[in-house]
């Protein structure tokens, strides 16, 4: 495998490993699942029910698809506002989240988050950080104490390549090679930081890849669009962190369909850039691969039936649910339940 | 009973609860095996040892992120932020992530922590090492505010600080560190919100808090020998803040002076001004004053800064002035 920029070792996970059919199916139904969350989310967002904004990552899901796969039921993830996909596929029901980005009391923050900060902390997705780099260090607090309470759990963190110009992804990668800290951080670049080239600001051509020498860690690089790749890279990752043998800094190289956020058409991406990638589509790609492998079509056929039914539920569900009344304005700000600051 | 500086108090009051509950942690710049720059957390990596008393790069972001993390995940940790100028550098943590994370979550986190910091001027360290910023925290929902005046307060604060289940800004004034008081044998742990009237009056109510505390007391008594009998109020906490101590007081006195060291605009006492105008307005005899430092950064001169930060001339003469 080369990198983007043709130079450089580049880690190659072990592709002898044999990945179970049920393993693939599931990160088929996972992948499927995600896109037809956002594509329900994008279609809400220009109907007007979804409201403020949304940060799709159609095209990414192979990313959280392979890691929520290979990670442990109690291993925590920590994502950006771009995280509809890592908390649903974390194991966030549908519903709560469609919920959430409707503004209802069903959504998994009581409608107090929306689209930017979905959590399900029950499931071990930690929240979704909508100002970049803030949470690599949260993430690194997580894994702090599992080491400390030695839980065995990893913490895994995602963030965009505009993340890897920030102080506090210094900070934090830092901090955990030198703890030792059980936390896998996974760079999705998808080759712009909102609306500029990533390789326009950045003084190397692999925006965490190259930064990871720094802080004597591995030169990691994966094809973010190949579930296979980035499942079998998160299984070494995982594993060396559950073994005690630290962190690791992942650069998962893939590209978001859509703009940044709903306003952004994403007219500064060349025409033939973005033919390039959206042939290169983790989903269609996989479909083929599984095909070929002889895994029936029917099968697959299913799996996006189910998908179909199990969003249309859940959109249901969420318009039937109440918008969040007066009585939770002022709840939760402290563990008390309230928010009173006098006595 | 022990005499102890205020800067004993502070390790005193992580010790006792290091000692009650392992979740407990403390990390920092220097914190252990320096002991902290101000040497407020000596011996305790002697005693807890060196997994709950940790060094830290120089990492404002980290030591505030991590203390969130490791509160979200069954740990009770404590931060030291070197000097409170330094929350600069690591306000987005604090404000955007460590005290609106509860709420935007619909309550599905919480966050157990304490973040330490030595506040306050007076030590002719210039403008970024000086400031007092207790009203940036103050300001800012989810946040609990503590900031006290004497090494008895600073070991029971410290507990309940530690003991809460919600995010607490402990500032501990450099001014004080080497100020001294009894401090009862045993466990102490006291209560967030609660103010305490350190001198008892009946002309005048003088709030102040931290190192102006003992300056408003000296005031005080100054003002008794001209016939002026004021009540000094330290309210201890700002979030949750102690209204009822104030208002009781201010209803006895009719008078209300608030002695603060952040600069001018948006202090702490103009909170507190405007929470007594609204809701004691019939009770006042007089104009709320202010005496606060202006809105300026500390400078680094002694004689200058001395001029800058509330004395105690400037307190009996605000109060002079007013009352009559």
């Amino acid at each position: 495998m080369t990198d983007a920029s043709g130079n450089g070792t580049v880690f190659v996970p072990d592709f002898r490993s044999e990945i179970m059919p049920e393993t693939r199916l599931e990160m088929y139904a996972a992948m499927t699942r995600a896109r037809v969350f956002e594509k329900r989310a994008y279609d809400l967002f220009m109907s007007g029910l979804v409201k403020g904004t949304t940060h799709l990552g159609t095209g990414q899901e192979a990313v959280a698809a392979g890691f929520s796969t290979a990670m442990r039921h109690d291993d925590m993830v920590f994502c950006t506002y771009r995280g509809h996909n890592h908390t649903l596929l974390r194991g966030a029901p549908m519903d709560s989240l469609m919920g959430e980005l409707l503004g209802r009391e069903s959504g998994c923050c009581g409608g107090k988050g929306g689209s930017m900060h979905l959590t399900d902390v029950e499931q071990h997705a930690m929240g979704s950080y909508a100002i970049v780099g803030a949470h690599l260090p949260v993430a690194a607090g997580t894994a702090w104490a599992s080491q400390e309470r030695g839980t065995g759990q990893v913490t895994v963190c995602f963030f965009g390549d505009g993340t890897t110009n920030i102080g506090a992804f210094h900070e934090s990668l830092n901090m955990a090679a030198v703890w030792g800290l059980p936390v896998v951080f996974v760079c999705e670049n998808n080759l712009y930081m909102e609306y500029t080239p990533i390789s326009s600001v950045t003084a190397v051509p692999n925006p965490a890849a190259d930064r990871a020498a720094a802080y004597g860690l591995d030169r990691i690089i994966v094809d973010g669009n190949d579930v296979d790749a980035v499942y079998r890279t998160a299984l070494m990752a995982l594993e060396r962190a559950r073994s005690g043998d630290g962190p690791s800094l992942i650069e998962a190289q893939t590209y978001r369909h859509y703009g940044h956020s709903r306003a952004d058409p994403g007219k500064y991406r060349p025409n033939e850039e973005v033919e390039a990638w959206m042939s290169k589509d983790p989903i269609v790609q996989y479909r083929r691969r599984l095909e070929e492998m002889g895994i029936a079509a029917a099968d697959l056929d299913r799996i996006e039936e189910d998908a179909r039914m199990e969003i249309d539920a859940a959109t249901e569900a969420a318009k039937a649910s109440p918008e969040p009344s007066e009585a939770v304005l002022m709840t939760d700000l402290w563990a008390d339940g309230g928010s009173s600051w006098r006595r | 009973m022990a005499t102890l500086t205020y800067r004993e108090a502070v390790a005193r009051g992580i010790a006792q609860e290091m000692a009650r509950d392992d979740r407990v942690l403390l990390i920092g710049e220097d914190v252990a095996e320096a002991g902290g720059v101000f040497k407020t957390t000596e011996g305790l990596r002697e005693r807890f040892g060196p997994r709950r008393v940790r060094d830290t790069p120089i990492s404002e972001e980290a030591i505030t992120g991590m203390i969130m993390g490791a509160a979200m995940n069954g740990l009770r940790p404590i931060g030291e932020i070197m000097f409170s100028d330094f929350l600069a550098t690591c306000w987005d943590i604090v404000v955007n992530q460590i005290a609106k994370t509860r709420y935007m979550t619909g309550g599905q986190v919480e966050l157990p922590l304490v973040l330490r910091s030595a506040n306050g001027g007076g030590s002719r360290f210039g403008g970024q090492h000086s400031q007092s910023v207790e009203n940036w925290a103050m300001a800012i929902p989810g946040l609990k505010v503590v900031a006290p005046s004497t090494p008895v307060d600073v070991v029971g604060l410290m507990a309940a600080a530690i003991r809460d289940p919600d995010p607490v800004v402990f500032l501990e004034h450099k001014a004080l560190f080497a100020t001294k008081g009894e401090v009862p044998d045993g466990e102490l742990v006291d209560v967030l919100g609660r103010a305490t009237t350190v001198r008892q009056g009946t002309d005048a109510t003088i709030v102040a808090l931290a190192a102006m505390v003992p300056k408003a007391i000296e005031a005080a008594d100054i003002l008794g020998r001209e016939g002026i009998n004021a009540e000094v109020i330290d309210p201890r906490t700002l979030v949750p803040l102690d209204v009822t101590t104030i208002a009781t007081s201010v209803a006895k006195t009719g008078r209300l002076f608030t002695v603060e060291e952040n600069p001018r605009l948006c202090g702490w006492g103009a909170e507190i001004a405007s929470i007594v105008a609204e809701e004691c307005f019939w009770d006042l005899d007089g104009p709320i004053v202010r005496v606060t430092t202006p809105h300026i950064p500390l400078p680094a001169a002694d004689a200058i800064e001395d001029m800058a930060i509330p004395s105690v001339d400037r307190i009996v003469e605000t109060v002079r002035t007013t009352m009559h």
